[in-house]
């Protein structure tokens, strides 16, 4: 049977993780995800999985037992932030490229430097063109769903997947959550069928050969494909997920879209609160709307386009900055599917929240007034001291 | 040659991405299908006369490239070896009596 339960963001990821019971997982301690590894360590300790648990020197090392082991066939799992996930930026393409179904609990917090603790999205950003799907979190519950469904589409599709969530707001927030049944867990997840393994006598493989300029080329293909595809696998486990919980999942919310005039786009805890400022301007006759994308990569396009073409205005939320001169990263890729479809819907970027600067109902509110007046800066800082 | 060469079609064709196996994983020992060592720039010659038939340079070869029959070294697989000279390097036959020396490939 469901239950609730109070649990914080890490603890909901670490009961998720207890609950998969995965084979091995191999990890390194970092703020502000520290605590999922903790908590979960403590379940070693205590018997309540059967889970070989590998407590490696560096994030680097992590992510390279996490490769051997996945290899095996075995179901594994990690956890990261910021600088720990930077580390293993090395491994995380090789995994994706040994199409490997890793699954990691990432907790969002700033790239150093300056050094910093808190939430933005810079490190997932930077590890968006890795090969890993990418699924954000506005809370706790959708943190413990994530990480559960997680384990089902990278296992569908063979690459690995990153659930993720904001470092501090969600992680360190106590909410109510309705715990799943875990047998009911195990029996949606079921055994991983890896086609290979490298303990596998009767049919020895080798995994990464060196791959010149002959093969390469057709394995990152193969790639591509598989996050073309991984598209279509998210959304049928999401509904799945739903037919048997309860919590439909997909690309991503539409929160009083319908007939929307002013839209927000945004990822992760921002879209709580900008759902609190869309109930406040809708009770005063305001057609405003937001969409939250829980899916980034791979980046439902299409789907976007079809759910902002009603809209006037579009502002793009981006709680991390490429400093490519072309706004944040969600932005660049909301405009290029809006440019490719032929829908020329005005388009501006806030950059907000870097380093985990709050982001306040009043703020939001600001965007939505932006959106009506037509603000002509296409790239904005919200909440940066002149 | 009845079977396909791993990433290869039957014509001889490399396979494309559709029908390539996922992943860069292949299966194991498939570098015996190739000709790997076609890169040397030094081969090892084997002077029969001189070995003492120790197995050191059996031992020691990375790439399995020592060839023995009944026990007995009895050359190089050229097809694989590259050259590095570990086997000559460790061969202990006298300097004027070898039964390893490095020859350069195009003298
Ligand atoms: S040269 Fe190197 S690869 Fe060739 S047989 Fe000797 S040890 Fe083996
Ligand atoms: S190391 Fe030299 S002497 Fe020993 S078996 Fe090899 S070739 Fe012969």
């Amino acid at each position: 049977m469901p239950s609730f339960a109070a649990k914080t963001g890490n603890e909901a990821m670490a009961e998720a993780m207890r609950q998969i019971n995965p084979d091995v997982v191999a990890a390194y301690p970092i703020t502000p995800a520290t605590e999922i590894v903790m908590i979960f360590s403590q379940f070693v300790a205590d018997g309540l999985v059967n889970t070989e648990f590998v407590p490696v020197e560096s994030e680097h090392s992590a992510m390279s037992a996490c490769v051997g082991a996945s290899s095996t066939g075995a179901r594994v799992m990690t956890g990261t932030s910021s600088q720990g996930l930077a580390l293993m930026y090395e491994i995380l393409p090789i995994a994706a490229a040994l199409r490997l179904p890793i699954i990691m609990c990432v907790v969002n917090r700033a790239l150093s430097g300056p050094i910093n603790i808190h939430c933005d999205h810079s490190d997932t950003m930077g590890g968006r063109d890795f090969g890993w799907i990418q699924m954000f979190s506005e809370n706790a519950q959708e943190a413990y769903d994530n990480t559960l469904q997680a384990v089902k589409i990278a296992e569908k599709i063979n690459l690995p997947a990153m659930a993720t969530t904001d470092g501090f707001i969600i992680i360190h927030c106590m909410e109510k959550i309705e715990m799943l049944d875990t047998q009911d867990i195990q029996s949606f997840l079921g055994e991983r069928k890896a086609q290979n393994s490298l303990l596998d006598l009767e049919k020895p493989v080798s995994f990464g050969g060196l791959d010149l300029q002959d093969y390469y080329f057709e394995h990152r293909k193969q790639m591509a494909d598989a996050m073309d595809r991984a598209g279509d696998v998210i959304l049928e486990v999401g509904k799945e997920f739903g037919k048997k919980f309860g919590r439909e999942y997909g690309y991503f919310e539409e929160y009083q879209m319908a007939d929307a005039e002013h839209v927000i786009v945004a990822l992760g805890s921002t879209c709580g609160t900008t759902k609190a400022v869309v109930d406040d301007l809708r009770s005063k006759g305001e057609k405003v709307g937001l969409l939250k994308l829980r899916v980034f990569r791979p980046f439902p396009a299409k789907e976007i386009v079809t759910a902002l073409s009603k809209a006037k205005s579009i502002a793009v939320l981006d709680r991390s900055d490429g400093l490519s001169t072309q706004g944040g990263q969600l932005y660049t890729e909301v405009c290029a599917a809006l440019f490719e479809n032929d829908k020329k819907i005005p388009v501006i970027d806030y950059i907000y929240g870097l380093g985990g600067r709050d982001i306040s109902i009043d703020e939001i509110k600001s965007i939505y007034a932006d959106l009506k007046k037509g603000n002509k800066n296409k790239i904005n800082y919200l909440g940066v001291r002149e | 040659m009845t079977e396909n060469k791993p990433g290869m079609n039957q014509d001889g064709s490399r396979q494309g991405w559709k029908s390539l196996p996922a992943g860069d994983i292949m299966e194991a020992g498939s570098a015996d299908k190739f000709n790997t060592g076609d890169w040397r720039s030094d081969r090892p010659v084997f002077n029969a006369a001189n070995c003492i038939q120790c197995l050191k340079c059996w031992v020691v070869c990375p790439d399995a490239s020592v060839l023995v029959k009944d026990g007995k070294i009895v050359g190089f697989d050229y097809d694989h070896c590259k050259g590095c000279g570990i086997c000559d390097f460790e061969c202990p036959t006298k300097p004027e009596k070898r039964a390893i020396t490095m020859e350069p490939e195009r003298k």
